[in-house]
């Protein structure tokens, strides 16, 4: 028996209150931010210093999505992009034709998202491993070749959304803020509806079948079922980012919302970071993105696709020294010299069986 | 939809069939890596770029026509296969599967990355091949790249059966694909087993790359397209299946160009939707061990 000693636990929990705090209070206020230290003057207020969290809250986004189907429940998508792409076009072709709000229209995208998964996923589940992952990339570019084809969809001109007032109402702002506090209100969204995931029944049958379907199965659990709720949770939230992205760039085709790239660069930010961890997505995002607008800025413009070369770099090096990405790092080499705790079992770890 | 003309509906088969061959032998090499260690090589299509780019350099570098670049290729990317394989892949031997994928993926960017930083995005040709032009066979009428590329392609692969098959080293192969440990009591060096087989896998990217580099166009994203179908295919034959890649190859070639014919934009979602039938229909593909 194992003895558990509650002081440390407490302390290193009450720990982790704070820093969820200090960066819950950092992300509110980054936007505002300018301050000088000694001869360095930080200034957060421009709006590329926006836009760059912009996008990790949108990557982060779509990275737990995927987890919650890859990392929870092992099914190992390639072709994410298909919902996000479904979720851009449906909320602009709903505000081009019918002038429909894009908040209407970003649930509408999240609901013909789920309508896709069950539509791909009845057939499609019945393979495993490798043939499902291939699957998945070949319905993806079915579903691009279709949007390139499809006239009321612009074709492969795509869509450039009208331009109109600044409002809520309109899903439209000059300036970044508005869009700053959307993506973070969406990330949390999926990070609260994932921490839900995580503690009931739902978490707990999404890692069963992850780690044996067949046992999993055999115990009685419809996995069919389990597996379509866990693609239309995950296709849900990517469509809402979908969505997101088609109202702050104002324009889409079927190119750079469909691009196979973009699948694969959503599975290397969660694994970078840790596939089936709860951290895992948000942790890669935030150490890839930066890392290659910093390369592309201080190297690139010339089409040299340095970020590329340092991506890949880094994912190989990840996969190969530790597959659990950074969470596994902090978890093995880390957390134990910070926090001496025995005989404690956190619910995060679990997540964790598939990459140990 | 087209009027149905005989005539062009055999010289669509024949041209099918020839770049169906060409996307059997890219597939073999994918296949025979994977029924060795289960590891979908995702780095395939931007590898087979790479060969591409060695006939096109040695052609313009030190004019070695495309034809003749196919030894040289054949060597290059058999080390090129060993190193991928001893200094990158073998660490992720034991992980997960997400982790070899993601390896192979990390792979792929790099390759792609890297190509496009040292050879530009710019689309580019061999300009004039030592075999160019067309012929007239039976009243049809082919170019001669593509009719060299695939009787090229057939040779390749018809040699690759042949050594799998036939030879000593090949047994031990299939061997160790079948059960690594049981071949390992035999007194098969299964670490070196697999390191050939990335060589071999690789070297048939090296005969495709340059039979394709004769007539088609080199640029960093060309291993996207015949990335996607190599995956396709194997898995379509089935993976670790090597006559699997010769029909799945041949049949998604054949689909691509009838589609191509019929509904011209369309011809690649066709061919993605004949695998997600067939593979529905038959989840471990058409020549694959279930």
């Amino acid at each position: 028996m194992v003895e558990v000693s509650a002081t440390p636990e407490r302390r290193s929990s009450a720990r982790g209150w704070v820093i969820y705090a200090v960066l819950g209070v950092f992300v509110l206020v980054y936007p505002f931010m300018r301050f000088q230290v000694g001869p360095l003057q930080v200034d957060f207020t421009f709006p590329y210093t926006r836009h760059l969290f912009i996008l990790i809250f949108l990557y982060a986004l779509t990275a737990q999505a995927w987890n919650i189907l890859a990392g929870y429940c092992g099914q190992v998508s390639f072709g994410h992009v298909a919902y996000f792409g479904i979720g851009a076009y449906t909320s602009s072709m709903l505000l081009m034709n019918f002038h429909l709000t894009p908040w209407i229209g970003m649930l509408a995208g999240g609901l013909a998202a789920i309508a896709l998964a069950l539509v791909v996923g009845i057939p499609t589940f019945r393979l495993t491993g490798h043939y499902f992952a291939i699957a998945t990339l070949a319905i993806a570019e079915t579903v691009q070749t279709i949007f390139m084809n499809w006239n009321a969809a612009g074709e492969a001109k795509g869509l450039w959304l009208p331009v109109m007032k600044d409002s809520w109402l309109n899903f439209q702002w000059k300036s970044k803020l508005p869009y700053y506090y959307i993506a973070l209100a969406l990330l949390c969204l999926v990070y609260l509806a994932t921490y839900w995931m995580e503690r009931s029944k739902l978490g707990f049958y999404f890692r069963a079948i992850r780690d044996d379907a067949v046992a999993t199965s055999s115990l009685g659990v419809d996995i069919l079922t389990y597996k379509l709720v866990a693609l239309s949770m995950s296709a849900f939230f990517s469509a809402l980012a979908g969505s997101f992205y088609a109202q702050y760039v104002l324009f889409i085709d079927p190119f750079s919302v469909f691009q196979l790239q973009h699948s694969v660069l959503v599975v290397l930010l969660a694994t970078f970071g840790g596939v089936g961890t709860y951290w895992g997505p948000i942790v890669g995002t935030a150490i890839l993105i930066p890392v290659s607008e910093f390369v592309r800025i201080r190297f690139g413009g010339t089409g040299g696709a340095e970020d590329l070369i340092v991506y890949g770099v880094l994912i190989v090096l990840i996969a190969a020294l530790e597959p659990a990405g950074i969470v596994g790092i902090y978890r093995k080499h880390i957390r134990p010299r910070l926090f001496r705790r025995e005989g404690m079992i956190d619910v995060h770890d679990m997540g964790q069986a598939a990459v140990d | 939809m087209a009027f149905f003309q005989p005539e062009i509906f055999f010289q669509i088969v024949i041209s099918a069939v020839l770049v169906g061959l060409i996307y059997a032998v890219i597939a073999a090499g994918l296949s025979l890596i994977f029924g060795l260690m289960e590891i979908v090589n995702f780095a395939h299509g931007e590898i087979f770029m790479w060969a591409m780019y060695s006939t096109f350099w040695l052609f313009t570098l030190l004019s070695v026509d495309p034809l003749l670049s196919i030894p040289i290729n054949i060597v290059a990317l058999g080390i090129f296969g060993v190193l991928v394989y001893r200094g990158v892949i073998r660490r992720a031997l034991g992980g997960p599967m997400l982790a070899q994928m993601v390896i192979t993926f990390g792979l792929a960017t790099f390759l792609r990355g890297l190509a496009q930083k040292l050879f530009s995005p710019d689309f580019r040709m061999v300009p004039h091949p030592f075999v160019e032009g067309r012929v007239e066979l039976f009243g049809i009428s082919l170019g001669l790249p593509q009719a060299v590329a695939g009787v090229g392609a057939l040779i390749a692969f018809l040699l690759l059966w042949a050594f799998i098959t036939r030879t000593e080293t090949g047994l031990c192969l299939q061997a160790t694909a079948q059960d690594k440990q049981a071949a390992a009591l035999m007194g098969i060096d299964t670490e070196r087993m697999y390191a050939l087989g990335w060589a071999i896998g690789l070297a048939c990217l090296g005969v495709a790359g340059a039979l394709m580099a004769n007539y088609y166009y080199v640029f960093p994203m060309v291993g996207l397209l015949f990335g996607n179908i190599s995956y396709i295919a194997v898995a379509l034959g089935g993976f670790g299946s090597i006559p699997g890649a010769l029909v799945a190859g041949i049949i998604l070639s054949l689909v691509e160009h009838v589609a191509g014919w019929f509904v011209p934009p369309l011809k690649y979602a066709a061919v993605y939707m004949i695998y997600i039938v067939i593979v529905v229909l038959r989840p471990q593909g058409l020549f694959g061990r279930s």
